[in-house]
């Protein structure tokens, strides 16, 4: 109960760094950050094996987002946790910071950049061959996009993940079913996507992405998978915690205003109060 | 002279870098055969990956494996290597600055049969403006080899492209140097800049040259980027004249190289020996070289032309 409480609360204070960075920015893709902020924080204050002092360490489970416009979840996820000092977050974006606009090698905790969508499983494939080959006992997790999954690389990497039975891999679709242009059902619609990725011999958990005890179950039901690559899709509400965020089209890619961010922060306040008060 | 597949020293270079080195790690798509990392593959089953027809999935793979340590060596034929998996080497291979080298095999036209489809002529273009690969188009085979030796000792993205055909040996042991060109004849009149099998056509044309009272020096450039030069720059004070020779389209490879370098440095007469922005198409590689006049006297008619123009200066 108590590791619920400390990942719920450093959810919401992901949340608002998200909120903050992007406003400070003045650009940048908030609704997308907000649906992975849940399965972020599980991953780095609880499932993954890693070292904010020592950010190469070989035997560091492995993290590639894939879906390298959503990096504001990733780098309140990495400033929390120590791997720089927070101040960084209200550089994001600015010449010379090493926040950059989208992944990059230069900031302490990112290994391989993304941006471009649709390449980030065969990067975590690779990751996972790897340590296959060294017998070593990382895990390689990769977050995906709905819209991003359009993509054919991801179904070359998905077959390819099958084949060479890398169980060490665990893809998570963050699942909150918009793009940019709307609704992925609409634009190119995903569905059947559980059995689309059982037929490409995976394992698929489906859980509430924003359930920390639901998405640490799935974490750890992954881990015990043998011979399949899982993945976890992961129901989300994109913009989630920001009311006037969620399920809204045009927060994919525009930042919160310092209105914004006033009300965005006051939401969040109560949010966190309510959960404390639990 | 004798004459080589460059595949075939690739393969066999393969295998000894994975003897010495259990970080050498091989990838292909389905054309392995082709290619000659089957040789690898048959050594080292649990450091060859074949994944299938799947460019785009080869290269992004190559680079996760290379963030863990693996000298990685990725290879298809030229056309695949390059045009299909571009966003995959620019951002991820070339943008992590990733150990990853592509090792492209059936370049250029004289692929020959197969047609347009399967003849790479753009690929140096397609990958010289990215930022951190190096780029090598050997002369033979034991270029080749040397070349490949060069990218496995060297941290980075490189780019090697290997011919179909057997390529006649210019010389047993080049003394090929990363980033280096060599006069490999030196002459009075005029320079003749070379990569790939045209560095073959150039020694020839050389002759003719000859025959016609010209002295023709003959570089050759196997090193397309980091492009040399120095030497560029010395050949255009001492000749005033360069006519560079790729089996290439005339845009973006060798001849655009030479040209940026001496726009800035030391503006001269340069004329091209190089597919002249056309498709190519069927036909046995004699023939396709003799069409698109990627042949000695090809290159003589040039180098005759470039000296009348520039006999009044
Ligand atoms: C190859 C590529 N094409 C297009 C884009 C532009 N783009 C950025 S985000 C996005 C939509 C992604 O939607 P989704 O994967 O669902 O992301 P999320 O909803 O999690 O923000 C697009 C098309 C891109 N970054 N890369
Ligand atoms: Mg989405």
């Amino acid at each position: 109960m108590e590791k619920i409480r400390f990942l719920k609360n450093n959810a919401n204070q992901m949340r608002r760094l998200i909120v903050e960075m992007l406003a400070k920015a003045g650009s940048g893709h908030p609704g997308g950050s907000l649906s992975a902020t849940e399965i972020l924080a599980c991953l780095f204050f609880e499932v993954m094996r890693h070292d904010p002092k020592n950010p190469g360490w070989e035997d560091r489970d492995r993290f590639h987002l894939s879906k390298g416009h959503c990096c504001p979840a990733l780098y309140a996820a990495l400033a929390l946790n120590g791997y720089f000092p927070k101040e960084e977050l209200m550089h994001l974006r600015c010449l010379g910071a090493k926040l950059q606009g989208h992944p990059d090698r230069r900031t302490p905790g990112v290994s391989m950049a993304s941006g471009s969508l649709g390449k980030g499983l065969s990067v975590a494939l690779g990751m996972a061959l790897a340590g296959k080959m060294d017998k070593k006992d990382y895990r390689v997790y990769c977050v995906m996009g709905d819209g991003e999954i359009q993509e054919g690389n991801i179904w070359e990497a998905a077959m390819a993940a099958a084949h060479f039975k890398t169980d060490n891999l665990c893809g998570i679709l963050d699942y909150n079913r918009f793009q940019i242009d709307g609704r992925t059902e609409d634009i190119m619609n995903l569905e059947p996507v559980v059995n689309k990725w059982e037929s490409f011999g995976w394992h698929v958990i489906e859980c509430d992405g924003h359930n920390i005890e639901l998405l640490i179950e799935a974490f750890h039901q992954a881990k015990g998978i043998q011979q399949k690559p899982t993945l976890i899709v992961a129901h989300t509400v994109k913009g989630k915690g920001v009311s006037f965020m969620e399920h809204v089209v045009d927060f994919h890619g525009r930042a919160p205003t310092t209105k914004e961010q006033e009300i965005a922060f006051k939401e969040l306040e109560d949010i966190e109060r309510d959960e404390s008060q639990l | 002279m004798e004459k080589l597949y460059a595949r075939d020293l690739y393969g066999q270079t393969l295998l000894e870098l994975g003897k010495k080195d259990p970080r050498v790690v091989v990838l292909d798509a389905d054309l392995s055969g082709s290619t000659r990392t089957a040789i690898f593959g048959k050594e080292f089953p649990e450091r060859f990956f074949n994944v299938g027809v799947a460019e785009q999935n080869l290269m992004a793979t190559a680079a996760g494996l290379s963030s863990c340590g693996k000298i990685v060596f990725a290879s298809t034929f030229a056309m695949f290597a390059t045009a299909r998996p571009l966003d995959q080497i620019r951002n991820t291979v070339c943008y992590n600055n990733c150990n990853v080298k592509i090792v492209a095999t059936h370049g250029g036209i004289t692929v020959g049969e197969d047609g347009a489809s399967h003849q790479a002529i753009e690929d140096v273009g397609f990958l010289r403006p990215i930022p951190n690969i190096r780029i090598i188009v050997p002369c033979d085979a034991w270029e080749a080899r040397a070349a490949v030796l060069a990218a496995y000792e060297t941290e980075g993205p490189f780019y090697i492209r290997l011919g179909r055909s057997k390529a006649r040996t210019v010389t047993q042991k080049p003394p090929f140097e990363l980033g280096k060109g060599q006069t490999i004849e030196d002459g009075r009149d005029v320079a003749l800049v070379a990569c790939g099998i045209m560095v073959n056509e150039a020694l020839q044309a050389r002759d003719v040259l000859k025959e016609q009272g010209i002295s023709a020096a003959v570089i050759n450039m196997p090193t397309i980027k980091p492009v040399d030069e120095d030497l560029i720059v010395r050949m255009a004070e001492r000749f005033g004249k360069i006519v560079v020779c790729e089996e290439h389209q005339v845009i973006g490879g060798l001849y655009s190289a030479v040209c940026e370098v001496l726009a800035r440095t030391r503006p001269v007469r340069v004329a091209a020996v190089a597919v002249d922005n056309k498709f190519g198409q069927s036909g046995n590689p004699e023939e396709l070289m003799k069409h698109y006049g990627l042949t000695p006297g090809g290159i003589a008619d040039k180098a005759v032309n470039l000296c009348r123009q520039t006999s009044g200066n």
